[in-house]
């Protein structure tokens, strides 16, 4: 390697020329105020709720079906054991509704089995709890997570009475099919926490949670402080019951029975 | 003052050496953690706390259990106590420092966890936890190493430090409500949802961080020229029965409770424990109340308690039984049953335990050369030293010279 003097003016020119340039750059990325639009076409509500019809969904596969496109497009790694990651997932009617079994129950019910997911509740201890605000929620009362600021606790999922919370033991991106990757949706890094966002990036863009879209009209979205919604509208119509509702979360995923 | 801890015998040394070659083997398993993840761990998505998480615990009752020296010493005058005040206050800030380990090798990002000021978040007990710990580190370490400076230059306490000894006092009990109400106050996790769980928190730490803070002091007098005083000793080893009748009281309120009630989710975790868990788990939670009742057996009969020759035997009995209470059995029975009704055992990995014997190697490096530093500069001063006769200089014995040293 040569290092004339031509070489070095000419590395310190370049160095001045950047150094002209940075604080630019940091004002740009630093002012807390990026120029984000609101997308045109982006779905809003007072509040986001689900309805799951359980008359209609009711099956494993059917339910795995689901679970399945949520974790493709979502990137949620595939573990076997006890260390899982996931974000959708099917469960018998006891483990779905321990409050609510007894011995006599009518078969047909107690034979389903049930989606199970974040409930996006009204009241999450899981944000109570968060020591970061890694975990919040939005105005339109979805559950969100910032995994580049959760530090790992997992105090939410202590405090979460579901179980709907997942934690990167390992590094996901291990048990992911790097091939097949969702380009649109990050993946995870180990460390975090994770679980259902009620497909918010799809809400982004007008665009029902894929589950909902996949579900062949078993799962209804919409908001629920919306009279006219179609959610408001199923709800008048048919029995529904949430999970643990002595945990006093008021859960936004209402099951039709 | 921290030069006292550099000159010392070869054992003292060969300690030091030793606690290092722990902290050594201990530090592989961590940097294993750092590259792999906590996925090393026992630890699971039903279990996402463990073994770090209930050290934790059962280290913050070690690090409030000094206020049971320093609050006789200080609201009631009992200057039985003073010279054994500053260990109970050293023992804290070793106890602070494990915690704050335990906390740093639980978290998954431990390189964020700078977030939790950056965005302090009030309605989290997560943040006051971490608060009261490290204000009272600071505390013990302000009011510990003030006290010791001025006694070795014979000089009395500064009068400004007063306020700081009082709030360090209160300070004691809030940092284990604090940590109970991280546990007490989550809505699915039956075991843990009792109003009463700070209260016997309280008095497990009042029983076992004495118990542990008095075996310590003895294995001290072994090595060291310092004697306790017979008075101090008797007192504490008084307060450690008191408190440990109060926690297994509180904790057979639980018990009635639970089953009373017939309340599902308050029995499960209970039959769980007890019944339902590994036979090695259960065999832990029966020799747990078993070793309960020895230790209070042997605590409330005056003829065992002042046995000296038992007592060590006694508080080690204790602490297991604490131990297995609420270093272990507190974390599996909360998260067993899970919300869905089922069970998922744990059991930690020996890397997790390679990883917590790294952190009490730590903590009993920071005990010896504080206690150290302590035991130098009473020999320098004079107080509450081992006389011929065993007896200490603050003991009125017969072997004991007329005046007693002059007070500092």
């Amino acid at each position: 390697m040569k290092n004339s003097r031509r070489t070095f003016i000419k590395l310190a020119g370049i160095a001045a020329a950047g150094l002209a340039v940075a604080p630019k750059k940091v004002l740009a990325s630093g002012g807390g105020h990026a120029p984000v639009k609101v997308n045109a076409t982006a779905s809003h509500a007072k509040h986001w709720a689900m309805v799951v019809d359980t008359t209609k969904l009711h099956t494993a596969e059917a339910i795995d079906e689901l679970a399945k496109v949520c974790h493709h497009i979502h990137n949620v790694p595939s573990i076997e054991g006890k260390k899982e990651v996931k974000w959708l997932w099917h469960d018998t009617y006891g483990h779905s509704f321990p409050e609510q079994e007894n011995p006599h129950l009518a078969e047909e019910v107690h034979e389903r089995v049930f989606p199970l997911l974040c409930n996006h509740c009204e009241n999450p201890p899981c944000v109570r709890v968060c020591p970061t605000k890694a975990t919040f929620q939005r105005p339109d009362g979805i559950v969100a997570m910032d995994y580049h600021r959760c530090i790992g606790c997992r105090y939410c999922m202590a405090g979460c009475p579901y179980g709907s919370r997942s934690f990167n033991w390992g590094d996901p991106r291990l048990n992911l099919d790097l091939a097949n990757l969702n380009p649109e949706f990050p993946t995870r890094m180990r460390g975090v926490v994770e679980k259902c966002n009620f497909c918010v990036e799809r809400l982004a863009v007008g665009k029902k949670p894929a589950c909902v879209e996949a579900s062949n009209g078993a799962m209804f979205f919409g908001d629920l402080k919306d009279p006219d919604s179609e959610v408001r509208k199923v709800l008048r119509e048919k029995f529904t019951i949430r999970r643990k509702p002595s945990a006093g979360t008021e859960p936004s995923v209402y099951y039709i029975i | 003052m921290l030069e006292l801890a550099l000159k010392g015998s070869k054992r003292y040394y060969g300690w030091i050496a030793f606690l290092l070659v722990l902290i050594g083997i201990g530090s592989t398993a961590l940097v294993d953690q750092w590259i792999n993840g906590l996925t090393i761990t026992g630890m699971s998505r039903d279990v996402s706390w463990g073994f770090y998480i209930s050290q934790f615990t059962y280290l913050v009752g070690l690090a409030a259990s000094g206020v049971m020296i320093v609050l006789p010493n200080y609201f009631h005058s009992y200057k039985t106590n003073k010279h054994m005040v500053i260990f109970g206050e050293f023992m804290a800030i070793a106890a602070c420092i494990m915690c704050l380990l335990f906390i740093v090798v639980d978290i998954g990002q431990p390189t964020r966890m700078m977030n939790m000021i950056f965005h302090p978040t009030p309605n989290s007990i997560l943040f006051w936890d971490m608060i009261v710990l490290n204000g009272y580190l600071f505390l013990n370490l302000l009011v510990g190493w003030t006290c010791l400076q001025a006694d070795r230059q014979h000089l009395p306490h500064p009068q400004w430090l007063k306020p700081f000894i009082y709030i360090s006092i209160i300070w004691a009990f809030s940092i284990h409500t604090v940590t109970a109400f991280l546990y007490q106050g989550l809505p699915g996790r039956h075991y843990w949802l009792t109003a009463i769980l700070a209260a016997r928190f309280l008095a497990s730490a009042f029983c076992s961080g004495p118990a542990i803070l008095l075996l310590v002091m003895m294995i001290t007098e072994k090595f060291t020229s310092f004697k306790m005083a017979k008075n101090a000793v008797s007192t504490l080893v008084k307060i450690i029965a008191y408190a440990m009748c109060v926690n297994m009281f509180f904790f057979a309120l639980e018990i009635f409770t639970s089953f009373y009630s017939n309340i599902p989710g308050h029995m499960h975790p209970i039959l769980y424990l007890f019944e339902h868990a590994s036979s090695g788990l259960v065999t832990l939670m029966w020799t747990f109340i078993a070793f309960a009742a020895i230790s209070i057996t042997l605590l409330v009969t005056p003829r065992f308690r002042n046995n000296y020759k038992l007592l060590p035997w006694t508080l080690c009995i204790l602490i297991v039984a604490t131990w297995i209470d609420k270093g272990l059995g507190l974390l599996i029975g909360g998260f067993n049953p899970t919300p869905f009704e089922t069970i998922t055992s744990y059991w930690p990995t020996t890397k997790e335990l390679m990883v917590s014997m790294m952190v009490y190697a730590v903590g009993a490096l920071v005990v010896t050369v504080l206690f150290k530093i302590a035991t130098e500069v009473k020999a320098e001063v004079g107080h509450s030293q081992k006389l011929d006769c065993g007896c200490s200089s603050e003991d009125t014995c017969e072997c004991a010279p007329e005046e007693s040293p002059v007070e500092a």
